[in-house]
């Protein structure tokens, strides 16, 4: 080969890496962020990065806000929004709680029971928004408050108790199939796989695209956009539904008062990831690596004893940091910002 | 005449990429006067309000106002000159009162600065619609009022800043036949007064009445002013229409089928919309020619279920289709092609294939509901060769094709769909000449293939070159179908400007 040939095909090689980059500036970007607040905690103190540290404090905490985030992913890129998923995985936390001990049901059956109870309350989301047609924002903010109040009543204001009653419920999310490899982050890493399958291998997953790209040329094409719209928020209930099962495991109770922020926190995690609140662009991954930067933050501050409230202005600067790299590079981009 | 000239234009140019919008067009206005502009679409008549009106600035000439030369930058300074234009679209701000609205940005304030003078303001209004003569409460909220009341609080919001100079854009084009003759008083009014009016309109009849000259563009060129009472409507339309007609394209002589495949029954709209019936036969391409705001894309979009229908049937090869939403439409075989391709047609964010798949994602996939990537991206491959849209790969984002390659990635959106009817709304919009020929080309050869094609267009040498027929709207109602050999343009105009006062004799 000549020397030439040789530059060229270098030049390509790299051509194809920085057009690569180019493309997936986001994640590219998010990843790079989550390494370097990774290394300068670890330098910090060492402790941090021990396995014991990662697996039980950083990655057992990115579980349950990790599952909602996954949902509300799919939700953000149709160019809608989910501010329910908190308190309806409290609702949802409460009443599989209720049923499994009412009718004795198993783990297996107690697990299914929660992934249908949170589909069936994604799919009032969906119906409102399209039904009703309700802004996103409304309808969620409305079944937001309805969820809390719900979670409350169903539960009588008490906590429910798992562990007792229930064989192997605290083994969801602590148990380890995989040694020291809690099974709570083995869920979530499998949730994030089967829904990076759905968003980006299958009709629902195009057309959550689809819909958030341009909602009424979607329309114009055919497109029945109104039942694929309950469709997507049926499946972020879903992951919901998951996140309660998850979430009552780790604390072997179902607390209808706990979930309430949690969606912000979700939110929070998907826009760091890259996925644009206009609609159109997201990925799994990306919501994954976001989850990830805010539970390392808040893991590392806190082992910096950092002061809680001083935890939350980092984590504040943090998505002002992350919208604004973004806005700046679509900018350049010639392309909408937020 | 003897009375003293407002305003002059001499010699105007303006040149937007690719296109001669305005060339050397010379216009005056006097003191009491009511001059008219008129002209097919796109023949400059926007484009020169808007210089006039400071939205564009000139490439070349001179604007005398009052006997000074002066620029009109931007629309303040054509305010504070004292040109104040009316849009078709009014621009009042629904949820104030009358008073205002009248007076937005200039309010009055209370001494120490900082509250609203609202008595003086409400009674500034009072005394300035009592000297315009209309019958408006200065309290009421605007977005309450008709729409012709809303025009008088424009005209009262125009008058307010003591111009000399009116311009009104189509403003007749939502009154009744009594609110018109309101204004048409109320115009008779400014004229009193010294103002001098720039009236634009599509209703020729109604020019008879209250102009007293009228200019005549065509294509950004000046052709001739009138005066009004030397004239008449069949003069002013060829003149609009010019002598271009002889030099025309026309198809050249297809056989159709007699299959009818798509008819449309009585068709009307809450809106605007009234009675449309037509059929569309195989291999036929059925031209719509009109107006701006005639109804033609409103038709489409209501043939779509796009937009609510309140009456009319649609039949696709015999049978009654109920169309509710777009994807009954769709089902059916129909296929849209909207006039914005950016806000109704694509998916600018990604890329083609996506793009051509869109309309068919279920053939698309297996049972399981998993995409066929690869044989979506064959198709797209394969809509790119045969339509030669000009992209590196299929993976390109719509975003950064060109307008004509993006209006081919919409057509292959709907070959790929396979539909037997599609509706073409101003197919060549946006897009540069050479594609122009290229878009016509592929109209054409769907249409041998069998297609059946509407074709919404406003620009009239395009209807005629490629339309079997011609199907003429105006107001909302179906002036008119004529066969292409008995068609010109200005039979099409006539039946273009058949509102409803002459509609009785159309059909």
């Amino acid at each position: 080969m000549s020397d030439v040939a040789k530059k060229a095909n270098q030049a390509e090689g790299s051509n194809k890496v920085m057009a690569f980059v180019r493309r997936e500036i986001g994640r590219v970007t998010a990843l790079a962020s989550l390494v370097v607040i990774f290394a300068f905690f670890t330098i910090m103190r060492p402790v941090f990065a021990s396995w014991a540290n990662v697996s039980g404090g950083i990655l057992m905490s990115t579980t349950v806000i990790g599952l909602l985030a996954i949902g509300v992913t799919f939700v953000i890129i149709t160019g809608g929004i989910d501010l329910s998923v908190g308190t309806m995985m409290a609702l949802v936390a409460v009443i599989t709680g209720k049923t499994v001990m009412a009718m004795n049901l198993n783990v297996w059956q107690g697990i299914l029971l929660g992934m249908v109870v949170g589909t069936l309350l994604g799919a009032v989301n969906g119906i409102l928004i399209t039904v009703l047609r309700l802004p996103p924002f409304i309808a969620t903010l409305a079944t937001m408050k309805g969820a809390q109040g719900l979670a409350l009543i169903v539960s009588d204001l008490k906590p429910i108790l798992f562990t007792t009653d229930v064989k192997g419920w605290d083994a969801i999310a602590q148990g380890n199939i995989i040694p020291n490899f809690p099974n709570a982050v083995f869920i979530l890493l499998l949730a994030a796989v089967v829904a990076s399958v759905i968003l980006n291998k299958t009709v629902l997953g195009r057309y959550t695209f689809a819909i958030g790209s341009n909602t009424e040329a979607t329309k114009l094409s055919g497109v029945k956009v109104d039942r694929w719209l309950v469709a997507i928020y049926a499946l972020c209930g879903l992951f919901v539904g998951l996140a309660a099962v998850v979430m009552t495991s780790r604390l072997g109770s179902a607390q209808p008062d706990l979930g309430l922020g949690y969606e912000l926190e979700a939110i929070a995690a998907v826009i760091i990831g890259g996925t644009s609140l206009l609609g159109g662009k997201g990925t799994i991954s990306g919501t994954i690596i976001g989850a990830l930067i805010m539970s390392v933050l808040i893991n590392g501050l806190r082992i910096l004893e950092l002061q809680q409230e001083w935890q939350y202005v980092v984590v504040g600067i943090v998505i002002l940091l992350a919208v604004y790299g973004d806005n700046v590079r679509r900018r350049r981009a010639g392309e909408s910002t937020h | 005449m003897a009375s003293k000239q407002l305003l002059a234009l001499s010699g105007v140019s303006k040149e937007f990429p690719g296109v001669k919008a305005l060339n050397n067009v010379s216009f005056d206005l006097n003191e009491g006067e009511v001059h008219a502009i008129v002209g097919e679409n796109g023949a400059g008549k926007s484009t020169l309000m808007k210089i006039l009106s400071g939205i564009y600035k000139k490439d070349s000439g001179e604007i005398t106002y009052k006997g000074k030369s002066v620029s009109i930058p931007n629309p303040f300074e054509a305010q504070k000159l004292g040109i104040s234009i009316i849009h078709q679209e009014l621009n009042l701000m629904p949820h104030l009162t009358v008073a205002e609205n009248i007076f937005i940005g200039r309010e009055d304030l209370l001494p120490g600065g900082v509250f609203l003078a609202n008595k003086k303001q409400v009674q500034a209004a009072i005394e300035l619609l009592k000297e315009l003569e209309l019958n408006l409460n200065p309290n009421d909220i605007v977005g309450e009022l008709t729409i012709a009341k809303q025009q008088m609080v424009e005209i009262a919001k125009a008058v307010s800043y003591r111009g000399s100079v009116i311009i009104m854009d189509e403003p007749t084009s939502s009154l009744t036949p009594a609110e018109t003759d309101a204004l048409f008083k109320i115009i008779g009014t400014l004229k009193a007064a010294g103002k001098g009016v720039v009236y634009i309109s599509h209703r020729l009849e109604e020019l008879e009445k209250i102009t007293d000259r009228i200019t005549v563009l065509r294509d950004g060129e000046y052709v001739k002013t009138l005066k009004t009472t030397e004239t008449d409507i069949p003069e002013i339309i060829s003149l609009m229409v010019g002598r271009k007609v002889e030099q025309d394209q026309r198809p050249e002589n297809r056989t159709i089928g007699s299959e009818i495949v798509l008819r449309v029954e009585g068709l009307s709209d809450p809106k605007l919309l009234k009675d449309v019936s037509f059929e569309l036969r195989k291999g036929e391409i059925l031209g719509f020619a009109g107006l701006m705001g005639a109804g033609r894309t409103e038709l489409a979009r209501a043939i779509m279920g796009a937009d609510p229908k309140s009456a009319g049937k649609v039949y696709l090869h015999g049978k009654e289709v109920k169309i509710k939403q777009p994807s009954d439409a769709v089902a059916a075989g129909i296929g849209y092609l909207s006039e914005d391709r950016k806000r109704y047609g694509l998916l600018l964010i990604q890329d083609i294939t996506f793009n051509v798949i869109l309309s068919s994602i279920p053939r698309f996939s297996n049972k399981f509901g998993f995409l066929k990537v690869k044989s979506a991206a064959g198709i797209a491959r394969d809509s790119i060769a045969q339509l030669r849209v000009r992209t590196p790969s299929e993976r390109q984002f719509l975003k950064n094709l060109s307008g004509g390659n993006q209006q081919k990635v919409v057509i292959a959106k709907w070959l790929t769909r396979d539909c037997d009817v599609l509706i073409f709304d101003e197919p060549t919009r946006g897009i540069d000449v050479g594609a122009k020929d290229e878009i016509y080309r592929l109209l054409t050869k769907l249409a041998e293939e069998g297609k059946s094609i509407i074709m919404i267009s406003s620009e009239l040498p395009e209807v005629l070159r490629l339309s079997d027929r011609i199907a003429v709207m105006c107001d909302g109602r179906l002036t008119g179908i004529i066969d292409n050999k008995d068609a010109n343009q200005k039979i099409i105009m006539e039946l273009a400007t058949k509102f409803s006062s002459n509609v009785i004799s159309a059909n």
